[in-house]
């Protein structure tokens, strides 16, 4: 790309640039541009989601769905409160609990985001050590599990925490069996009768450890971008003044990471939030429900239930929850940026 | 998520790049530390290799183990993929109609939403009109919710489009107005986050020369995001070629299945008869393609990813 020219040239062309942009001022050509999009998302986006929010005032449900069936109820703001309320719809899902949902969700995005993070650091950082041998090698594997669809992770570690014959109890039957005897290792990861570690299912350690392996590889790629563009100057420099290696990492390529860490930390986080496929398919929200995410039990409105009516409230929801995320982090997105 | 070109080109140079000091003789590295170091990567591999070779492992075991647990399979036999291959699941379809239907979806709503997109991305990146704030605010709201959280909408919205026999919502038709919907602001975002940081010069130089808006829209600034369109058509590419949400809710007609239906069909509670050998050989069909065109694309795609959006 030609970018070089735009930062090489002074403003010699401005004139000319101020007379060619006042021509395309002209708002008719735009609005064609956009107008194709525009009729599209119209119709199968903006339209969908206004019709979203008007069903959430109503009981739309199974019996709505047929094209001569009677139009739904009107429920005011019914499933707005029962779903923060909880006791209807638990007659129907026993284990529905909005703000256990809510929280188990924030702290599963949170606590993901900090092993992404910190591991992708601190292999790219082993990797960008000088002299070391494979790097090539080691980096063309280390990308793998970023460019396998999501369906077939979440669906490949869920055999591999398998009760029976899954590899991870079979690891630790090889690794640790001859201490505790091959039968202590028929571990029910992702089982109903699982046992809890502290105030967490075991089910969610098991999604986390899929998780970390399916996410550490990306944020490396990017720390690594953002270390070979530090100076080794002030690498030099700070040998010359005595600095040690930890002072090194902590006072140079810490703050000198930050600012594409940041971002994409904030990226990885809503990405996580929403993160489908590993909660739906590993741990299919057991043990009782509660490694289910907002949008998996979103799905499960709809897809088990057809509470369609419900599921819109919910929807409705989980818009103003992102909505209240997307502010707070770009926020600090802001604040970190500025810092520099 | 705001990126500013700077980072994108660093992140661009990503894994691949070299230091600028390529010519120079590296440090050498104190025998200690590098086996240190060595080990420390043998295990980060061992690590990420593991799942793969499990299954790639599972794959190979014959279809009278129904859980294999062995990662080096005895008897080792291509049963499975042949099996796969004609009748994954218990309908009536093979691989080849479930990976039609999937392609099918993949290819009609990458194309469609890149073709939109970056009409709208032109708009949005090199006009000023009084709406813009607006219609760009509009499109990152969108961008910003699920398309999960879209489903009970876009069901009933679709399911009222019934022609006789034929519904809407139940054919591949729904499901590809369902993804598009989604994808259509993420590829607006996306390609209008690369028209900004194309410089103004040649379009102004076509201008000169006597070109009109359309003209400089096909003839430079299409070709110049060659690069853009192609990620992001891409990315397209793999959310419809392994969709699973739509296709499960929308869909009833085996015919109409897809890959990702019959995954899930060989897991989950419904799949204790599934051989695990089964299972894995279609998971490493339905992957393959996808991994090797993303490795092969690996240094655009990471910008890309970075630059997008939240969409899920």
């Amino acid at each position: 790309m030609a970018t070089k020219n735009l930062e090489a040239r002074p403003s010699s062309t401005s004139i000319k640039r101020a007379g060619f942009w006042q021509r395309s001022r002209d708002s008719r050509s735009a609005y064609l541009y956009l107008l194709p999009a525009g009729i599209v998302m119209g119709i199968i986006t903006i339209y969908p989601l206004c019709y979203q929010v008007w069903m959430s005032f109503t009981d739309y449900g199974l019996k709505n769905l047929r094209k001569d069936s009677a139009p739904p109820n009107y429920v005011g703001l019914n499933n707005y409160t029962d779903i923060l309320d909880g006791d209807k719809l638990r007659a129907i899902i026993p284990t529905f609990d909005f703000f256990r949902i809510l929280f188990f969700n924030l702290w599963w995005a949170a606590s993901n985001v900090v092993f992404h993070v910190s591991i992708g650091i601190l292999i790219a950082v082993l990797l960008n050590t000088e002299g070391l041998w494979f790097k090539k090698l080691y980096r063309a594997i280390y990308i793998l599990p970023v460019v396998i669809p999501a369906i077939i992770i979440a669906t490949v570690w869920k055999n591999i925490f398998d009760t029976q014959s899954g590899p991870a109890n079979g690891l630790l039957r090889f690794l640790f069996g001859f201490m505790f005897g091959p039968a202590s290792f028929n571990i029910p990861w992702l089982e109903q009768n699982q046992p809890d570690i502290g105030p967490l299912p075991l089910a969610y350690f098991a999604l986390l450890i899929a998780n970390i392996w399916l996410g550490w590889p990306l944020n490396s790629v990017v720390a690594t971008g953002a270390l070979q563009s530090i100076p080794k100057d002030m690498y030099e420099a700070a040998t010359v003044d005595g600095a040690t290696g930890p002072q090194k990492f902590f006072g140079i390529t810490l703050p000198m990471l930050r600012p594409a860490m940041i971002p994409f930390a904030v990226f990885g986080f809503i990405g996580t939030f929403n993160l489908f496929h590993l909660s739906y398919f590993m741990s299919e929200g057991k043990p009782f429900g509660r490694t289910e995410l907002l949008v998996t039990q979103a799905y499960k409105l709809v897809n088990g239930n057809q509470l369609y009516g419900y599921a819109a409230a919910f929807s409705v929801y989980m818009f103003f929850i992102l909505l209240v995320i997307s502010l707070i982090t770009n926020r600090i997105t802001k604040a970190t940026a500025s810092a520099d | 998520m705001a990126v500013t070109p700077t980072q994108q080109r660093r992140v661009l140079l990503g894994f691949r790049s070299k230091s600028k000091a390529g010519f120079q003789t590296e440090k050498r590295l104190p025998m200690r530390q590098q086996i240190i170091l060595q080990l420390i990567c043998l295990f980060v591999a061992f690590t990420v290799l593991f799942p793969i070779v499990w299954v790639v492992g599972v794959s190979l075991s014959p279809l009278n183990v129904s859980r294999p647990t062995s990662i080096i399979p005895e008897n080792a036999t291509f049963d499975a993929y042949a099996k796969v291959l004609d009748k994954p699941t218990s309908n009536p379809v093979t691989f080849i109609e479930l990976a039609f239907n999937s392609l099918k979806l993949a290819v009609g709503t990458s194309f469609f939403s890149v073709m939109l997109g970056v009409s709208a991305a032109y708009a949005f990146s090199r006009f000023k009109f009084r709406a813009r704030a607006t219609l760009m605010l509009a499109v990152l709201a969108v961008l910003m919710l699920p398309s999960v959280a879209t489903i009970a909408a876009l069901f009933t919205f679709l399911n009222q489009f019934q022609f006789g026999d034929f519904n809407i919502r139940n054919s591949l038709w729904g499901v590809g107005l369902a993804i598009t919907s989604g994808l259509l602001p993420f590829a607006i975002w996306n390609l209008k986050g690369y028209l900004d940081t194309i410089p103004k010069d040649l379009e102004e130089a076509g201008a000169i020369d006597g070109a009109n808006r359309n003209q400089i829209f096909l003839r430079i600034v299409l070709p110049l995001s060659t690069p853009a369109l192609a990620v992001t058509a891409l990315f397209g590419f793999m959310g419809g070629w392994t969709e699973f949400y739509f296709c499960w809710q929308f869909l009833t007609n085996p015919r109409d299945f897809t890959l990702a239906m019959a995954l899930a069909n060989m897991t989950g509670q419904y799949a204790r008869t599934t051989p695990w050998a089964q299972f894995s050989a279609f998971a490493i069909l339905v992957a393959l393609p996808v991994a090797v065109v993303y490795l092969f694309l690996q240094r655009y795609i990471v910008s890309g990813l970075t630059a997008g959006g939240t969409k899920g």
